[in-house]
C-alpha cells in the first residue's frame, strides 16, 4: 500500500509546525551566532546606558586620539568618541533591518499570496516585479532617497522595495502548489469564501520559509544601510550609523584605521550571524534538510 | 522436507528481527520472521500497510536506512551465503548478479535524463567484462524477451517517453538481465492500471518459468495473489501470521488474521439488486464535456477532450459508480459536476436546478448541495487545522453559529464511529481510515443530497476500505444520500453500486444496472477490464472459486 501508518503508540500528540527555538542551539557556530546576535541587541537597547559618552558631542580639542582610558576606541575627526557613536549605531542599523524584513514580507506576502490565486493580476504583478528586479538595489535605493530625502523611514523604504519582488516570487511560488492540495479543493466545495481560503489554508503554508527569507532580507537591509551611509546617500552624516562611520573614517584610514575597522567588524558580525540563524532555521523547519542530516 | 527440497532453498530468513534504531529494547519492525523461497518458486508476501513487509525485502537486499532500520537478531541466507553479515562491497555485487528487486513506482526509480538502454547497459558494465557491441546486443534481447515493441527506439527513449507498464518492463529487463536466483518484486504493479498490471503478471509468471527464477513478491491486493503466488506468507505488526501453499490459504486459512483479511476483499459478483425506485432524481449529467486547450501564440492550438458526452443520471438513495482505468476521464466528470473545474459543454442540473453555467456567486447557495470526498486522506485535510474546525468549516460558511457548528462536528464524528474528542486533535493524529472518516464527516455536514467519493477507498488497506465501505452504506440508509462513486476497483463498484458507467478515453462506454453490467457486459472494453480484474476466479470471502460457488447455488 502507497500510504502507511503509523504504528498508533508512536502516533505524537502534538501541534503540528510550532516554530521550536531548539534549532538556535544545534551546532556551536550558531549558538556563537545566537549569542552575537542577542549581544548586539542588547546593545542596541541600552545604547544610553552603555555609551560613555553622547555620540553627538563635538570636541575639536580631542580629533583623531588613540585608545586612552578616556576614549576606550579614540575619536573621530571632529572629536566625537568612536565608541559612543558606534554603540548608538547599531540602533540604526537594526532597526532598518527589522523595518526592512517586516515591510517587505508584509508587502510580498499580499504580493504573492494574491497573484498565486488570481491569474489576471498574476500576470500584470509578476511583471512589475520581474521589472524591479532588472533594476540594481542600490541604484534604486539611491534614486528612491535622493527623490524623497535622507531620513531613517526613507532610507527604510528604499531598502525595502527592491527586496519585495524576492519575496512576493517565494510567496507566490508556495501558494501555486498549495492551491492544488485536496484541502484547499475541499474548502472551495464547502463554500468557503476566497479570502478564508487564502488566510487559512494558503497562508500558514508560506510562514515557515517567510521567517527563513525575513533573516536573509534582514541582513541585506542591514548591509545596504551601511552601504548608502557609506556613499553619502544615506541618513544625514552626523547621525551615528555604522556605515557613517566608515564613510568619515574612509578620509582618514591612512591616520586611524580603527575608525573602519571597528565599525566594519561588527558590521560583519552582525550580518554573519543573522544569516547563520536564518540557515539554521531553513534547516529546522524544511524536513528533508533533517532527513539528509540523518543518513 | 525432503533433502532434495531443502538444497534448492534460494532465500533462507530465520528468525529475523529488525528493530527500530539500536537500543535493545528497541520497537520491533519484524519480529522473529521466518521464510524460505524456493527456485522456480514464487512467494507472496501479503499485509496491510504497516506490516512489515517491505522492511523485510529492503533488509534482505541491505537497502535498508543505516542506523535506524537494524537487524539485530536472526539470519538472511541468499544461495547458502549469509547476507547480515556481508560486507557493502560484496552486497553490492551481490546486488544485479544474485539478487534483484523491482519496486512500485517505475518512474521514481529509472533516471528520468539517462535514456533507458543506458541504464540497463550500466547493470552490465558494472557487473561484467561484455564489450559494449556485446552488451548492446544482450540489452535489445532482454527487451525483446520481456516483451517490448520496437526495442531499438526504446533503447535510447528517455523514461517520461514511455508507459507506465513499459518502464515496469525495463525494470525488469534490468533485474533479470543477469539471470539472478532471486527476483524481489515489492507491489509491481500497484500503480499501474488492471490491464497493464494483467500483462506483468503474465509476463513475470512466463520470465519465472523459463528461468527458474526464485521471486519473492510483495503486495497488499489478494487477486494478485491468487493470480502469481504458488505459497502464500501473511504479515502482521512485522510477524508471520500463517503460511502455506496458495490453495490451502485461500480455502482454509488458519488464523484468525487471514479469515479476517480476505472475508474483507469485496467479491466480484455484484450484490443483489436493491429494487428500482422512484425516487426524485437528484443529479444529472446532460453531454457533459471538458475540452483542455493548449493555448499557442503561433499556429493552431491543441485541444484534448478530457470527457465528452456524459450523461448520468443519480436518484435520491442511489449509488451510481463511475469505473475506468486512469485517464479515462472519470475525475474529471467527478469535478466537472463539483464545479472546482468548469466543464466547457453540456449542463448539470442538482436537485432540479442547473449548475454549470451559474459564476461563483450564484453558484455558492448550491454547493452545500453537493459534497466531495477525495482519494488520499493525507492531503485532504489540512493539518494546521483541528478536525472539528475542519468539519465545522462548511456550516460556518453558510451562516450557522460557530458554537453550533462545532456540537455538530461532534454529532458527525459519532455519525462516522469516531470518538467525539477528535474535535480538537489534528489530522496527523489520525490513521489514513479514520481520516478518511472525518472527510466523510466533513462532507455531511452541510446536509447534502449528493456525496461524490472520488476514489474515496483507493488508498485504504483492505480491512479498513470494507469498513468505509459500510459507514458510506449505513449513511446512505439512514440519510438517504445520493452517492456517485468513482472508483479504477470493480470489486469495489461491484460492492456499492446500484448502477454503473463504464469510461474510456472520455467517453461512457457502457452504462447500465450494475448486475448487468458486470457480469453480462456487452462492450469489448468492458469486457476486457473484467477479464484482467485479478483473481477474478476466487471468491475470496467465501473462501472458494467463484465456479464453485455457482456450483453450490445452483
Amino acid at each position: 500500500m502507497a500510504i502507511d501508518t503509523l504504528p498508533e503508540s508512536s502516533i505524537p500528540v502534538t501541534r503540528p509546525f510550532r516554530l521550536k527555538f531548539g534549532f538556535l542551539t544545534a551546532t556551536p557556530i550558531i549558538a556563537v551566532a545566537t549569542i552575537c546576535l542577542v549581544l548586539i541587541i542588547l546593545m542596541a537597547i541600552f545604547a544610553p546606558l552603555l555609551a560613555p559618552h553622547d555620540p553627538l558631542l563635538l570636541t575639536p580639542a580631542q580629533r583623531l586620539k588613540p585608545s586612552s582610558a578616556q576614549f576606550l576606541l579614540g575619536t573621530d575627526a571632529y572629536g566625537r568618541d568612536v565608541l559612543s557613536r558606534i554603540i548608538y549605531g547599531s540602533r540604526i542599523s537594526l532597526l532598518i533591518g527589522l523595518g526592512a524584513a517586516v515591510c517587505s514580507i508584509a508587502l510580498g506576502l499580499l504580493i504573492g499570496l494574491v497573484s498565486g490565486f488570481f491569474r489576471w493580476v498574476d500576470a500584470v504583478m509578476m511583471r512589475v516585479m520581474d521589472g524591479l528586479m532588472a533594476i540594481p538595489a542600490i541604484l534604486l535605493a539611491i534614486a528612491v532617497v535622493s527623490l524623497s530625502g535622507a531620513s531613517i523611514w526613507t532610507v527604510m523604504i528604499a531598502i525595502t522595495i527592491p527586496e519585495i519582488p524576492r519575496v512576493a516570487r517565494l510567496v507566490r511560488s508556495v501558494v501555486l502548489t498549495a492551491r492544488e492540495e485536496p484541502y484547499v479543493e475541499a474548502a472551495i466545495s464547502v463554500g468557503s469564501s476566497l479570502p478564508k481560503i487564502m488566510w487559512r489554508h494558503l497562508m500558514p503554508n508560506t510562514i515557515a520559509p517567510l521567517i527563513v527569507q525575513g533573516t536573509y532580507v534582514c541582513a541585506s537591509a542591514i548591509l545596504t544601510e551601511a552601504i548608502l551611509s557609506f556613499l553619502g546617500a544615506g541618513i544625514s552624516p552626523e547621525t551615528p550609523t555604522w556605515g557613517n562611520i566608515m564613510a568619515e573614517g574612509r578620509a582618514y584610514f591612512q591616520v586611524k584605521p580603527s575608525l573602519i575597522f571597528w565599525p566594519g567588524l561588527l558590521l560583519s558580525i552582525a550580518i554573519l550571524s543573522v544569516n547563520l540563524i536564518g540557515d539554521a532555521a531553513r534547516d529546522a523547519l524544511d524536513p528533508r534538510m533533517k532527513q539528509r542530516e540523518g543518513k | 522436507m525432503t533433502a532434495a527440497n531443502s538444497s534448492n532453498v534460494v532465500l533462507d530468513i530465520n528468525n529475523l528481527v529488525v528493530g527500530l534504531g539500536r537500543k535493545a529494547d528497541a520497537h520491533r519492525i519484524i519480529d522473529d520472521l521466518s521464510l524460505q523461497v524456493r527456485e522456480g518458486e514464487t512467494l507472496c508476501l501479503v499485509g496491510e500497510s504497516g506490516s512489515g513487509k517491505s522492511v523485510t525485502s529492503l533488509t534482505v537486499m541491505g537497502l535498508q536506512q543505516k542506523g535506524t532500520l537494524v537487524p539485530s537478531g536472526g539470519s538472511i541466507k541468499l544461495v547458502g551465503e549469509d547476507l547480515l553479515g556481508a560486507s557493502d562491497r560484496r552486497l553490492r555485487q551481490l546486488r544485479a548478479t544474485r539478487m534483484a528487486m523491482i519496486f512500485q513506482e517505475p518512474m521514481t526509480a529509472l533516471n528520468p535524463v539517462v535514456p533507458v538502454g543506458r541504464q540497463i547497459d550500466e547493470v552490465l558494465r558494472a557487473h561484467t567484462n561484455l564489450d559494449a557491441r556485446a552488451r548492446r546486443q544482450k540489452i535489445l534481447a532482454m527487451m525483446e524477451h520481456v516483451r517490448l515493441p520496437d526495442v531499438q527506439r526504446i533503447f535510447s527513449s528517455y523514461p517520461h517517453r514511455l508507459s507506465g507498464g513499459q518502464r515496469q518492463r525495463i525494470m525488469i529487463a534490468m533485474a533479470l538481465v543477469l539471470e539472478p536466483k532471486l527476483l524481489i518484486a515489492d507491489e509491481p504493479t500497484t500503480a499501474l492500471d488492471v490491464t497493464t498490471q494483467k500483462q506483468i503478471l503474465t509476463l513475470m509468471r512466463d520470465l519465472q518459468r523459463d528461468h527458474g527464477t526464485a521471486v519473492l513478491f510483495i503486495t497488499h491486493d489478494m487477486g494478485v495473489v491468487a493470480e502469481i503466488a504458488d505459497r502464500v506468507a501473511v504479515m502482521r505488526h512485522g510477524r508471520l501470521v500463517e503460511t502455506g501453499p496458495l490453495d490451502d490459504v485461500l480455502r482454509a486459512p488458519k488464523m484468525e488474521y487471514t479469515r479476517n483479511l480476505l472475508s474483507s476483499v469485496p467479491s466480484l459478483v455484484p450484490r443483489a439488486a436493491r429494487p428500482e425506485t422512484t425516487e426524485p432524481v437528484v443529479l444529472e449529467a446532460n453531454e457533459l464535456g471538458k475540452v483542455y486547450r493548449e493555448r499557442s501564440m503561433f499556429g493552431k492550438a491543441r485541444e484534448v477532450a478530457a470527457a465528452q458526452n456524459v450523461t448520468l443520471t443519480l436518484r435520491k438513495g442511489r449509488t451510481l459508480g463511475i469505473v475506468g482505468e486512469s485517464g479515462s476521464g472519470k475525475s474529471t466528470v467527478a469535478r466537472c459536476i463539483v464545479r472546482l473545474i468548469d466543464p466547457t459543454s453540456g449542463g448539470v442540473r442538482l436537485v432540479g436546478r442547473e449548475i454549470s453555467n451559474l459564476s461563483r456567486r450564484l453558484l455558492q447557495p448550491h454547493r452545500q448541495k453537493i459534497q466531495i470526498v477525495f482519494q488520499d486522506p493525507y492531503r485532504s485535510l489540512n493539518p494546521r487545522v483541528t478536525v472539528g474546525e475542519s468539519i465545522a468549516e462548511g456550516p460556518i460558511n453558510y451562516g450557522m453559529p460557530r458554537k453550533d457548528a462545532l456540537a455538530r462536528a461532534r454529532e458527525l464524528l459519532e455519525l462516522v464511529h469516531l470518538p467525539p474528542d477528535a474535535i480538537s486533535r489534528y489530522p496527523h493524529q489520525f490513521s489514513g481510515g479514520q481520516r478518511q472518516r472525518i472527510a466523510i464527516a466533513r462532507a455531511l455536514a452541510l446536509d447534502p443530497d449528493v456525496l461524490v467519493a472520488d476514489e474515496a477507498v483507493s488508498a485504504l488497506d483492505v480491512s479498513v476500505q470494507a469498513q468505509v465501505l459500510d459507514l458510506l452504506d449505513e449513511i446512505q440508509k439512514r440519510l438517504g444520500i445520493a452517492l456517485l462513486f468513482i472508483t479504477h476497483d470493480l470489486r469495489v463498484a461491484a460492492q456499492i453500486c446500484d448502477d454503473v458507467a463504464v469510461m474510456q478515453h472520455g467517453r461512457v462506454v457502457e452504462q447500465g444496472p450494475a448486475a448487468e453490467v458486470l457480469t453480462n457486459p456487452q462492450q469489448a472494453y468492458t469486457r476486457a477490464l473484467l477479464d484482467a480484474a485479478p483473481g477474478r476466479g476466487w471468491d475470496f470471502a467465501n473462501f472458494r472459486p467463484v465456479s464453485e460457488g455457482i456450483v453450490a447455488t445452483a
